[in-house]
């Protein structure tokens, strides 16, 4: 076989499966991706000789005919999760010697289905960011990168980064704001956030808790199916999990779209979207005309303040979930002469830049005076942005749009870094999804004029996921993008 | 709703955060950007919506009354940054 | 109840009170935890990963401090709100780990409510309850084991509170004291909270002000913390209250501050000024979604209900005839007033009732015990108020043998019996002692003859003592008077 780091999930379960590889041999091969691709920065923390331990068993089960979903494939997991006895640092300097005792739910399901972990990949410190650059453990760069150094995307900057250099089979990430698919369009990958509910909490480093969602980035769509039903499920140790069944995702990619309605929100077309931006989005919408889809266009008023109300919500709820960082149960301590002083100082040098931004921001919108007019008005503006979607699904089945309005920039880029809103607007498309709880998947869909991937993104129905993935594989075999 | 000076000191203080006196200013002049950006939001009358809170509209379970958890004292301690005793140490808190 | 005056040389003054009382919950397992509530074990054992506040960590509430709550909001005569919100307050603090307490604001779960209070004078008070909210309790930090530095266990932290904020109806020491035991004795015939306050299982802030005599205003308040027992409240009310007055009667202004009590002298100090306060910024717990209580619920707990303290004195006054104060007393805890209604069955209740408030606590009290530690038990005391009744014995034969169960522990018949105690009733046999004491007496006999019959009642004391107290009184009485004046 010619490179098995280059064959999907479903593919390499076939080789398995077909002893025309071994689990060994494949770990092997992402391993020494990772090692060539050191550059990238994608991993903060390898685990060779652990994976290779679970390749082993992940053969014997083969051997004996005991393998389960995801016997023996190698994944990368985003360093948000907690992962038992294995490093967990947040990209955070505040965490960065933190070893924990206990495994998340959503990577214990994965351990469960027989999955393989290559090691603990890159993000934005906390999952605070879009380009990955807030990392404490540097920047992650773009595999599509040319003569520049580019941003993978953020916060999953890392995950998107691996499985587009082929540094692990399908990655988990997480995605509070677009985390998943922003990163996933930046470099060329297909990933799924999936409904507010589907996958458990319990174990994932909180950003904000009523917007987190895990889900995975992988190659194509259909990985993204087979490991969400691996990563999904019901959890009673997180009490905003849904008891909802999940459905056997992969295996209900074959629907038809005919007749299917397809909504082409109106407000995501504002003055000045980018062209390239704009002709992908109408060719997406073509493929499915041609489908037998109907395209309609809808209105979700309130896009326009989406952006501004996550902006509060966010960081109020990560200036509380970020409190318990203060030096004396885990993670890093910086002395000081009494209390305070240990908790600022620890706080102050263990926290990035942009991290102590948010905790202000939100320490302020809730602090006494301006709840009212901060916190309480942003929720209800999330009412009427979860409104607008409900009343757009009475006229379409699914939702349509970019993933972005730009595609990958460089490292370090001056527009983005000398104000925080320039690169806040990069989320635009996404974060609508997270404050309506709602799937919401990225897929490439070409090039752009400079080489560079862009996504569309496809929105659901709360829970209907395979709607999703069907219209998602649709574009996906029409598109025909070709990953690196 | 611009925020000054001594505003950005309380809220400093409130996350355990130290801005050094040189930086005051420009931290509060990208506060008020930000803030200034999110006010956008009074556009949007809002007076009868009423807030959500929570998007997956599940009433709160709840677990029996069983001991289920606990007696993982070396698990609770190993990560601290000092521990004796069994105990977490910190500076002496005096109250 | 007479009004609680503060009179100075300048005017006259009264106090306006609020509590808030936190109470723990009686569970097995923490409130957002799996994890043990037992309270002593080895430092950080019953702390789970949640409790400690590890990243990622989720809380999960228990279902029975939801149920306590709602036992204890019934018990406060209060309203249980369907809809209740959990809401982060967020405060840095060594021994809270995730420096944020999950706990209740906008949306408690139980709403107002009332609880009746007996005062010394037989009078009664309604005080009322503003809310009741659940909540985590904090940690713990010892102080005491090196000089630089303090330490914490995390054992307490995640057991279950209930917060009891009563509205400021308090106009005097007394009628604070009063309400905390009133209180405390629901939380233990519910068996919600036991109530201890020395142990911190119940624990008081007293939000005190001052305002001339009569008028209306509230004035500046100051709230003391963890005032840990109701003397304690008591005094830190009076002397509070004191301190308002002299400083509004030099001129002065009271600052809205949290002072600390001080056991040792019955004082207040200073611990923080409102200004350097917390903002405690709270919001909706993203973790947790609204607690919502249906009607089936609700109904299926009152059903649960039993009787409490206030209806068991009425029916103990208008079943039983119990007087007042007695009933009241005997109610106060559900022990007491459990072993009274065993020793009272089937006996004279009121009899049963003085014995209890006379030499049956007196016994407990002189040996330090509880009543479930009693040596006499309840159907023994009841046997013994039935010798009585039945006259087999004397009340005061009654008393020797009432020392002699507390001692032993044995029943009254076998004493009675065993020592040959029975009250002589047979009158050949009085008349036989009668008749030696007048014949061994001629002068007193003489002289009662000659008009003083006050020695009667000489007559009747010799006769008894030498039946070593076993003939009846009004069997003697009688008899002396035939004898003599016949």
């Amino acid at each position: 076989m010619s490179d098995i780091t280059k064959l999907t999930v479903c593919e390499t379960l076939k080789a398995l499966q077909n002893k025309e590889i071994s689990s060994v041999e494949l770990t092997k091969a992402y391993i020494e991706n990772m090692e060539k691709g050191r550059h990238y920065n994608a991993y903060i923390t390898e685990c060779a000789d652990k994976a290779l331990k679970q390749a082993e068993i992940a053969d014997k089960n083969y051997q004996s005919g005991n393998n389960r979903l995801l016997e023996g494939i190698p994944l990368g997991i985003k360093d948000l999760f907690c992962t038992k006895d294995i490093r967990t640092t947040a990209a955070s300097h505040i965490l960065d010697n933190f070893i924990p005792p206990y495994e998340s739910t959503v990577t214990q399901n994965l351990l469960n289905d027989g999955a393989v972990f290559l090691g603990k990949l890159n993000l934005d410190e906390f999952a605070m960011g879009g380009s990955n650059e807030t990392s404490y453990f540097g920047p992650v760069v773009n595999p599509w990168s040319k003569d520049t150094d580019l941003v993978p995307g953020g916060s999953s900057g890392g995950s998107a980064a691996a499985v587009a250099a082929n540094m692990c089979a399908a990655a988990t990430g997480t995605d509070t704001g677009g985390s998943i698919r922003e990163p996933a369009a930046f470099c060329g990958c297909t990933g799924i956030k999936p409904t507010y509910g589907r996958c458990s909490r319990y174990g994932i480093i909180a950003f904000a808790s009523s917007l987190d969602q895990a889900g995975p980035i992988a190659k194509d769509v259909k990985d993204c199916a087979l490991l969400l039903q691996s990563m999904a499920g019901f959890d009673e140790k997180d009490s905003t999990s849904c008891d909802i069944a999940v459905p056997d995702f992969p295996n209900l990619l074959n629907g038809d779209v005919k007749g299917l309605v397809v909504g082409v929100p109106k407000e995501y077309r504002p003055q000045g979207l980018n062209d390239e931006v704009a002709s992908y989005w109408d060719k997406a919408a073509e493929y499915l005309k041609a489908r037998g889809a109907i395209i309609k266009e809808i209105s979700l008023p309130h896009t326009k303040y989406a952006l501004a109300t996550y902006y509060v919500l966010a960081p109020a709820e990560a200036s509380s979930n970020l409190a318990r960082y203060d030096g004396i149960r885990y993670g890093f301590r910086a002395e000081g002469k009494n209390l305070d002083d240990l908790y600022i100082n620890t706080r102050t040098s263990g926290f990035g830049k942009e991290v102590q931004r948010r905790i202000m921001i939100g320490t302020y919108v809730l602090s006494a005076g301006y709840y009212d007019a901060y916190y309480l008005k942003a929720q209800k503006m999330r009412r009427l942005i979860h409104n607008d979607f409900m009343e757009a699904f009475k006229q379409c089945d699914i939702i349509l749009t970019p993933t972005s309005p730009i595609t990958a920039f460089p490292i370090g880029d001056e527009s983005m870094l000398e104000n925080p809103i320039n690169m806040y607007l990069n989320d635009v498309f996404t974060v609508s999804v997270n404050l309506a709880g709602l799937p919401a998947l990225s897929l490439p869909i070409g090039l752009s004029e400079n080489g560079l991937p862009l996504g569309m993104q496809l929105i659901g129905k709360p829970f209907d996921e395979v709607t999703v993935f069907n219209v998602a594989a649709k574009i996906e075999e029409d598109a025909k993008f070709e990953r690196k | 709703m611009a925020i000054d000076n001594e505003t950005v000191k309380r809220v400093a203080f409130l996350s355990r955060l130290k801005v050094d006196d040189d930086k005051i200013e420009s931290t509060k002049e990208e506060f008020n950007k930000i803030l200034q950006w999110i006010e956008e939001l009074n556009e949007i009358d809002t007076d009868e919506v009423e807030p959500l809170i929570s998007v997956n509209n599940v009433n709160l379970r709840v677990r029996n009354d069983e001991i289920t958890a606990g007696n993982c004292r070396d698990d609770i301690l190993k990560n601290a940054p000092s521990a004796e005793y069994d105990y977490f140490a910190v500076p002496k808190v005096v109250e | 109840m007479a009004d609680y005056v503060i009179e100075t040389a300048k005017g006259k003054w009264e106090v306006v009170v609020g509590l808030e009382i936190h109470c723990q919950i009686i569970s097995k397992s923490k409130i957002f935890s799996g994890a043990s509530t037992e309270f002593g074990d080895e430092p950080n054992t019953n702390v789970s990963l949640v409790d400690a506040g590890m990243p990622g960590m989720l809380p999960t509430l228990n279902k029975e401090c939801v149920h306590q709550a709602v036992k204890t909001g019934l018990g406060l005569n209060a309203k249980i709100n369907k809809y209740s919100e959990f809401s982060r307050k967020n405060y840095f603090y060594a021994d809270m780990p995730t420096d944020y307490q999950i706990t209740q604001f906008r949306y408690p779960i139980v709403g107002e409510g009332n609880i009746c209070v007996d005062l010394s004078d037989g009078s009664t008070k309604n005080i009322g309850i503003e809310r009741m909210h659940i909540e985590q309790d904090a940690g713990k930090s010892i102080h005491d084991l090196s000089p630089t530095k303090s330490f914490i266990d995390l054992n307490r932290a995640g057991v279950g509170l209930m917060e009891i904020v009563t509205k400021p109806d308090f106009r005097s020491p007394e009628e604070a004291g009063a309400f905390l035991r009133k209180l405390r004795s629901i939380l233990r015939y519910l068996g919600t909270c036991d109530g201890n306050m020395d142990e911190g299982s119940m624990r008081c802030d007293v939000n005190v002000s001052v305002r001339p005599y009569g008028s209306n205003e509230f004035r500046t308040r100051c709230e003391m913390k963890n005032v840990n027992s109701v003397k304690f409240v008591m005094q830190a009310i009076e002397n509070e209250a004191k301190r308002h007055i002299e400083v509004y009667e030099n001129g002065g202004k009271i600052e809205q501050e949290t002072r600390q009590f001080d056991p040792s002298t019955g004082l207040t100090k200073v611990m923080r000024k409102k200004e350097f306060a917390h903002d405690y910024r709270y919001f909706p717990e993203p973790d947790l979604p609204p607690l919502i209580l249906t009607d089936e619920y609700i109904s299926a707990v009152k059903d649960e209900m039993i009787e409490l303290p206030d209806a068991k004195k009425q029916r103990f006054i208008s079943e039983l005839g119990l007087t007042s104060y007695d009933a009241t007393v005997l109610c106060e805890n559900k022990e007491t007033a459990d072993f009274f209604e065993k020793a009272a069955q089937s006996h004279d209740a009121k009899k049963v009732a003085n014995w209890m408030m006379s030499d049956f606590f007196a016994m407990l009290n002189k040996k330090h015990l509880d009543i479930t530690q009693s040596p006499v038990s309840a159907e023994n005391l009841g046997a013994l108020v039935e010798l009585i009744t039945k006259e087999i014995i004397s009340g005061k034969i009654a008393k020797d043998v009432f020392e002699i169960m507390s001692e032993t522990g044995e029943n009254p018949e076998k004493i009675v019996e065993e020592k040959g105690l029975k009250q002589v009733t047979d009158t050949s046999a009085i008349e036989a002692i009668i008749e030696k004491v007048i014949a061994d007496n001629p002068d007193n006999v003489a002289a009662y003859k000659n008009g003083k019959t006050n020695l009667a009642g000489w007559f009747v004391g010799q006769t008894l003592k030498l039946s070593q107290g076993k003939a009846n009184p009004q069997i003697v009485n009688k008899l002396v008077k035939e004898k003599l004046d016949n």
